[in-house]
């Protein structure tokens, strides 16, 4: 029974003509040879320039740099190869809380964007926006500027509970706090650099994310939300048991999108002294001269963060999709 | 549609076609710059004193002088100089990838940079060291107090490296934040994010007298912590233009050593009998055939540019709005290290 529905449901495929196959293995031949050209190209250049190439310092070089701060505990002595992990995991430590406020600023910008509220409604759009067309790096430059300046110096700094407010950073209340002939510091610090980027990140994309999850919503059937009215659903029970559920599933492609791009955009934090992959592997690249071995390490940190999340996304995707009965 | 694809197909083969048939770069830099009738010279983007343009683009400053020396003794006219303005992090790819022909850009010369990078240095036009700026406080006089302290850098410097070598000699630990431009540095400086910034000293003593709110709240700390010999360097694999760059920069300090400037040096090349003055300004000895150049080219960077010693002060100097000591940039003769090569 269940093999007729799947027959009937999917026509057999046509055979492909061998024409075609044969095209397309030449198109792969030309592209791979057009590459490896490139490379050999590239690789003969700087043998010819007498610059040194290849990936050995990575390992067997110490990067002799500081890192700010981290996850990955970094010190001088170590190997450029760890300095390239701290700044990969500097990516996640900006990216990975970015997605999650985003996600909350969007979901609370969508919803509010369709508010019966004219007030709401308007200062929602409002919002979105502002920081919709306004270029990202500005945005994270002016936070920045914003923090640095208007908030008080390390010695001054604003105290609550067991936290501490300045310039330098946001003290977090565990952990150990020391006075220093320059202001206080600990051992559990948010730098300035981490919070205005992941401000910024946050704002930029809660914005596009409230237009995706606006755009879900109102791509359930008008009906639904009727039926909803006429069970005496009130209109927060219909968003929360009807229509955001369904809406969803329509946003998770167009979200997908927006992770990636997201945790691309973290590279920003280049320019106010984050020290993310992009910084680190600046600073690599100054040292040895590595210049095309540094990028494609940039590149490829990029590429195995955003393929991981893709492929989660799309596990998430299939099991929300909905399923056409 | 055809024809289209044609067309982009027939471009492309042309592009791989010429990229492929480009001559290697061995022994070609004083004929393309010849050929082109412009030396291509890779400056700072605009640091006051050695190379910064002027509301109507005119550059000056110290490196820009060498560029302009350059270009007297090549090409006759101190004035055909195509400026690229370098940040810290392009200013070795821009070189390297033949961008340009000569970086004369406050870089500092040693050993990792002159072994690894397919570049060599042709000598050292200024003698500098890294330094720390503060914001004034009582009881802050040394860097080595500056424990625990925020420090802010410029990123592709050899500073991040050197002050971490500062921070483990004397068992300091600074936090660092790394801009990668030299107005964000500043920026958090003055606001107060970072206590401390590190560069070169001259830059520094540059910042606090051009840029910064009021100069007498901030202190230059004595510590100089690192050596940073800056010159023009050169692509590897062509040691004839390598040789004319050295010379360039020998004959500039030479000029100042023999007295010549500017202004005597008609003068003294008609009537005097010296014989280092006469070779120099190409009346006695040919000192132009093994260089591939004519005899002139010395007298011409006196001439139109001035001697090492003129260009110093008209750029950093007393002549200027700096008023730098000249310290270890004075002639050997005068204590300092300049001690130009013997032009015989």
């Amino acid at each position: 029974m269940k093999e007729q529905h799947e027959a009937m449901d999917k026509p057999p495929r046509k055979p492909v003509p061998v024409t075609a196959l044969l095209l397309q293995a030449a198109l792969l031949i030309a592209l791979v040879g057009l590459l490896g050209w490139l490379a050999h190209n590239a690789q003969l250049n700087l043998r010819e320039r007498n610059m040194a190439a290849g990936f050995d310092f990575l390992f067997h070089d110490s990067a002799g740099f500081a890192i700010g701060e981290g996850w990955v505990p970094f010190g001088e002595d170590d190997t450029y190869f760890q300095a390239m992990l701290a700044g990969a995991a500097n990516t996640l430590r900006v990216a990975l809380p970015a997605l999650l406020f985003a996600t909350m600023l969007g979901l609370t910008l969508g919803v509010a964007s369709l508010a019966q509220n004219p007030l709401i409604r308007t200062l929602a759009r409002g919002l979105v926006d502002l920081v919709r067309n306004i270029p990202l790096l500005v945005q994270v430059l002016l936070i920045y500027i914003m923090m640095t300046e208007w908030l008080p110096d390390a010695e001054n700094a604003l105290r609550f509970g067991g936290s501490y407010l300045s310039n330098g950073g946001l003290i977090l209340p565990w952990g150990e706090v020391e006075e220093t002939p320059f202001g206080v510091t600990g051992t559990h610090v948010l730098s300035t650099e981490w919070m205005a980027l992941v401000t910024a990140l946050t704002l930029y994309a809660g914005a596009f994310c409230s237009e995706i999850v606006r755009a879900g919503i109102q791509s359930v059937p008008r009906g639904q939300g009727e039926a909803s009215h006429a069970l005496s659903l009130t209109r927060w029970q219909a968003l929360r048991l009807v229509l955001i559920p369904q809406g969803l599933r329509v946003a998770i492609p167009p979200y997908t999108s927006l992770m990636l791009s997201t945790i691309k955009n973290s590279s920003l934090g280049v320019a106010i002294g984050y020290p993310e992959i992009v910084s680190v592997a600046n600073t690599s690249m100054n040292q040895t001269g590595r210049a095309i071995e540094c990028i494609i390490v940039i590149a490829s940190v990029y590429l195995i963060i955003n393929l991981l999340t893709a492929f989660i996304m799309a596990q998430v995707n299939r099991r929300v999709a909905i399923k056409e009965r | 549609m055809m024809k289209l694809a044609h067309k982009i197909l027939n471009a492309s083969v042309l592009a791989v076609a010429l990229s492929a048939a480009m001559p290697a770069m061995a022994g070609q830099v004083l004929d393309g710059v010849k050929q082109r009738d412009q030396l291509v010279c890779g400056v700072h983007t605009g640091r006051a004193g050695f190379a910064q343009a002027d509301g109507a683009g005119k550059w000056s400053g110290l490196d820009v002088d060498f560029c302009r020396a350059v270009a007297a003794a090549v090409l006759g006219d101190a004035d055909k100089v195509k400026y690229v303005p370098t940040s810290g992090q392009t200013r070795i790819t821009a070189l390297q990838s033949g961008e340009i022909d000569l970086l004369a850009r406050n870089t500092t010369f040693n050993f990792t940079r002159d072994t690894s990078l397919g570049l060599m240095w042709a000598g050292i036009n200024f003698y500098d060291g890294q330094a720390f700026i503060v914001k004034k406080r009582p009881n802050l006089t040394s860097a080595k107090q500056l424990d625990k302290a925020t420090i802010c850098i410029d990123a592709g410097t050899s500073t991040e490296r050197n002050l971490q070598d500062f921070a483990r000699n004397n068992s300091l630990t600074f936090k660092t934040v790394v801009f990668d431009n030299a107005e964000a540095s500043k920026q958090a400086f003055i606001s107060g994010r970072c206590h401390a910034y590190t560069g070169d000293y001259t830059a520094l003593a540059i910042l606090r007298a051009t840029d910064l709110p009021n100069p007498a709240d901030f202190d230059l700390l004595p510590e100089i912590i690192s050596k940073e010999p800056v010159g023009p360097a050169v692509r590897r694999g062509d040691e004839e233009w390598f040789t004319i760059v050295r010379w360039v920069l020998q004959a500039m300090q030479g000029a100042e050593e023999l007295g010549l400037t500017q202004e005597n040096i008609d003068e003294l090349a008609g009537k005097s009998d010296d014989i280092a003055i006469k070779r120099f300004t190409g009346n006695g000895d040919d000192i132009g055939k093994s260089l591939g150049l004519d005899k002139k080219w010395a007298y011409r960077i006196v001439k139109q540019v001035g001697n090492y010693g003129e260009s110093f002060s008209r750029n950093l100097g007393d002549k200027s709005p700096l008023k730098l000591e000249r310290g270890l940039n004075r002639l050997y003769t005068d204590g300092g290290l300049v001690y130009p090569l013997p032009l015989q």
